[in-house]
């Protein structure tokens, strides 16, 4: 197993050595001015100094460099000298990955944003967890019956219904009419005391609903499958033969089975936290990655898409192997070697 | 009785409290919320060009002057605005000289003088800095310090319109000891200080979050002891226009949306829930649509799209380009589109009024009949498919404009009007980034135009059009051996109009200016070779509680914060 995870490893490098390439390219031809999206009261001169002065002068292969030393080497070692609060080299000179348009260290608003996504994109992923366990069980359980048909209803409409109709819907319904929820996420919010607290849970309920429906409806289909499949084996019959109460049967015997594969697709899911969620971000400015992500592209910014995206990859590069990697620990009929 | 004298009392008292309330304290009006759909990214203008992080920047730096809503120039750090008659502006032209108020202090209790304002010249003229204003500084040949509260700037040209560099919000005076050490390639890597400037404005930086959100509280030192009202600010940014109207006017959770480009049917639901009222100002915007001069048929290759290539084959008939203007129901257009945020207009020149032109107010009123009789008297004969053609040349055009739904929906109203009097329309529609990019490697730009008409929004910044106007100079054509820069993109060329550029250069006389400028537009707008379609406004909503908002076309939006007032 050790074996296998340290190849996987190695192998990850050049795999990410690729999409970085590719990312970095993609993004650099694709026909796009930073200076784009300014008045256009702004001179053409003034828009040729402001792209030099971004550094758009040099070559393309100058410039993939560049980045990957600064993505590579130069930003990891500023993280470590944050978190340690220790001083590596001469840390003032280190070029960073800088985005155009705010002209700050890209990595520094990656950290500046993980709080929110993590919480309210994470919290819709376990809600969406917490929902669908439930609602796959007794739905394969008691299949065909009316639970079953209204789960399935539910979770047809979570899935095809796209979350910019969820969203704006639940904020008409409890932000306009009845008043309940805020409409949107104050990122500054701090939880110091119960009655904060209280506020930030307010503040998070209809983003995480949204969210929450929406996973809840893609995993309880898998769980409700793969209970479906395990239901008809041999061993289940075998399990009740012996006397088992039937709450063992399910529980114990069928449930851990099952999950086997949803803990999987749990695990390959989670890049997607990180990751945000473009339009509910959007929606209930939660101003999360997903909502610098797609300002970013507005904006042509660059740098900061070519890093954002690169993160993204490398966390779903590492959630595969780990996905892998719990699959052989829950199935102990499977080896890699 | 007894009652009559209670209420009257009562009335009384809340009249004492309200007119209390115009002489508030600093800080007693608690917090304002502030919504701006596109987040502030930055708060540094000079690195900046975006409206909205202008606007950011306007509630904590300040320039020495500023535009109030009528646009006109009113001192905001300057003691007085310097003109001729009181001999602030030298009588070459050449130089102005500007008296700064006394006894002004930076939020952090350092004195303001004149040497921040020298450095501010400094920082945004430096080769390196890419600074995005340096158009306001153009032809500045110096900025010196006189003595402590005295500037004087130094034009390398007769400038008759002085009033460039240090007016208006997108020029603001920066800190010195906060911003030396940022000058030219340096300016990016200042995190620090572009987030969170030193100002002298009525807030000051609390928390600054790139694309997210800016928090403000009121700047002790401000010069006026009883200002800003506010002691707190948010200023929240992301989601989308719709939802932040919604926000103010149905909601109530924010107290002032920015910038509302939503359909007007939408909008009106929303005010009808009683919360918040819409405040529109109109500027210099014109959506407009320009014909190209020039032969953009890709049979021309390099040459496509340029006067070497050969002019237009029709759009060279003033008959046609007249034919064109006549056949557009601009009131229709306005109404689908803009609403209140837009008014049908037939002048480039909208606004200021002093230079808005009425020779050409026939094209206010559609008349089909009448442009399709201009097309019959210049030969342009319909064949069986309904499309006139003249001499093999068929009247088909292919109309290009950046990606958006309102003008996706105007190329729509516009073909079918154009169709009526016999033009083929093909419609195309270009990302915006794309579009206004300018990349020279991009087939898709406004500036390449391969397209025969294109329409977009253009305007100028401040209230003087003497630049915009120079636009349509024959130097100014974009072509590929100046990489395709330049603003005139009709590649219209025209001796009398040069002749025109160079007069208004010479003209310092405000009346004279306004007459020199009424004619440029008239020549531009009578011959076709722009046809106006709506005078755009700015739109924004603000909360029925929030006293004191001048919603202004002509500077930041935020220009008066701290006259804002909370109804008690």
């Amino acid at each position: 197993m050790l074996n296998y995870t340290l190849r996987r490893l190695a192998f990850a490098v050049p795999t990410l050595l690729v999409i970085s390439f590719i990312i970095f390219a993609l993004l650099d031809l694709a026909p796009n001015d930073p200076t784009g999206n300014l008045p256009l009261t702004i001179p053409p001169e003034v828009r040729e100094e402001i792209r030099r002065s971004l550094g758009l002068g040099e070559a393309f292969p100058i410039r993939y460099l560049k980045w990957l030393q600064q993505f590579m080497v130069n930003e990891p070692l500023n993280l470590i000298e944050r978190i340690l609060g220790i001083e590596i080299g001469n840390s003032a000179e280190r070029l960073r990955v800088r985005s155009w348009v705010t002209r700050s260290p890209v990595v520094d608003l990656v950290v500046e944003r993980l709080p929110q996504t993590l919480l309210v994109v994470g919290m819709g992923y376990v809600a969406g967890i917490l929902i669908a366990l439930p609602i796959g069980v007794v739905s394969a359980y008691r299949q065909y019956s009316w639970f079953d048909q209204i789960g399935t209803f539910v979770s047809m409409v979570g899935f095809s219904v796209p979350t910019f109709f969820t969203g704006v819907l639940l904020i008409v319904i409890f932000s306009v009419h009845l008043g309940w929820f805020p409409s949107i996420y104050d990122t500054m919010h701090q939880v110091t005391h119960l009655p904060s607290f209280w506020v930030q849970v307010r503040q998070m309920v209809l983003p995480v609903a949204v969210l929450g429906l929406y996973n809840a409806a893609q995993l309880s289909r898998f769980v409700r499958a793969s209970m479906l499949d395990n239901l008809g084996q041999d061993y289940v019959r075998t399990a009740r033969a012996k006397g088992m109460r039937e709450r063992v049967v399910l529980f114990i015997h069928v449930l851990r089975n099952s999950l086997v594969p949803v803990v999987t697709v749990i695990a390959l899911g989670i890049p997607t936290v990180f990751s945000g969620a473009i339009i509910t971000e959007q929606i209930f400015r939660v101003n999360g990655l997903g909502q610098l992500l797609i300002t970013a592209i507005q904006g042509a910014d660059i740098p900061l898409v070519q890093t954002l995206t690169f993160i993204f990859a490398v966390l779903i590069v590492f959630f595969n192997l780990i996905a892998d990697l719990l699959y052989g620990m829950l199935d102990p009929r499977i080896r890699y070697e | 009785m007894k009652r009559l004298i209670a209420i009257l009392a009562q009335a009384a008292t809340i009249a004492v409290v309200s007119a209390g309330a115009a002489h508030a304290d600093r800080g007693s009006d608690g917090h304002l919320n502030i919504l701006y759909w596109q987040a502030v990214s930055i708060l540094n203008p000079f690195l900046s060009g975006g409206n909205k992080d202008v606007h950011g920047a306007s509630l904590v730096i300040e320039p020495l002057a500023s535009y109030d809503e009528a646009g006109n120039i009113v001192p905001a750090l300057a003691a007085e605005i310097p003109t001729p008659a009181n001999g602030g502006v030298a009588k070459d032209l050449k130089s102005i000289t500007w008296k700064i108020k006394p006894d002004l202090k930076w939020s952090d209790g350092t004195p303001f003088t004149a040497h921040d304002v020298v450095f501010t010249a400094q920082y945004c003229m430096h080769p390196d800095g890419g600074c995005q204003q340096a158009a306001k500084f153009t032809d500045v040949e110096k900025v010196e310090a006189v003595d402590d509260l005295t500037v004087k700037v130094t034009f390398s040209v007769t400038k008759p319109f002085p009033y460039g560099p240090f007016v208006g919000s997108e020029s603001p005076i920066i800190q010195k000891a906060q911003f030396q050490g940022c000058l030219g390639p340096k300016a990016p890597e200042c995190t620090e200080q572009n987030f969170h400037p030193i100002g002298t404005g009525p807030f000051a930086v609390t928390e600054f979050r790139a694309n997210d959100v800016v928090s403000l509280k009121a700047n002790p030192q401000y010069r006026d002891p009883a200002k800003p009202a506010f002691a707190t600010v948010t200023l929240k940014g992301g989601g989308d226009a719709a939802s932040a109207a919604r926000a103010v006017l149905e909601t109530g959770e924010f107290d002032y949306a920015w910038s509302l480009l939503v359909e007007p049917e939408i909008l009106e639901q929303m005010v009808a829930a009683g919360r918040g009222t819409l405040a529109t100002a109109f500027g210099p915007s014109v959506e407009y649509i320009e014909v190209n001069l020039s032969d953009p048929s890709p049979a021309k290759g390099a040459l496509r799209s340029t006067r070497e290539g050969g002019p237009h084959p029709f759009l060279t008939d003033p008959a046609v380009r007249r034919a064109l203007s006549m056949a557009i129901d601009r009131q229709a257009i306005v109404e689908v589109g803009y609403g209140p945020a837009g008014k049908p207009t037939c002048n480039l020149l909208s606004a200021p009024e002093i230079y808005a032109s009425t020779a050409n107010d026939w094209c206010l009123k559609q008349d089909i009949d009448g442009a399709n009789r201009l097309l019959d008297e210049a030969g342009w004969v319909r064949g069986s498919d309904g499309v006139r053609a003249k001499d093999g040349v068929r009247l088909s055009l292919l109309y290009q404009t950046a990606t958006n739904s309102v003008r996706q929906g105007t190329q729509a109203l516009v073909k079918d009007m154009w169709s009526q009097i016999g033009m083929e329309t093909e419609l195309r529609n270009v990302d915006a980034a794309v579009f206004f990019g300018g990349d020279p490697g991009s087939p898709d730009t406004a500036h390449k135009f391969y397209a025969d008409v294109q329409m977009y929004t253009n305007n100028f910044p401040g209230t003087d059009p003497e630049r915009y106007l120079s636009y349509w100079h024959c130097d100014e054509i974009p072509t590929p051996a100046n990489n395709w820069l330049g603003n005139n993109m009709q590649r219209f060329c025209s001796d009398e109009y040069d002749a025109l550029v160079a007069e208004m250069a010479q003209t310092a006389d405000l009346a004279a200016r306004a007459e020199t400028a009424k004619r440029m537009n008239d020549v531009l707008v009578g011959q076709g070779i722009i046809i106006p379609l709506v005078h755009r406004g700015s739109m924004s909503a603000h909360s029925l509680t929030l006293e004191g908002v001048r919603m202004n076309a002509w500077d930041s939006e935020l220009w008066n914060a701290a006259d804002w007032t909370r109804r008690k």
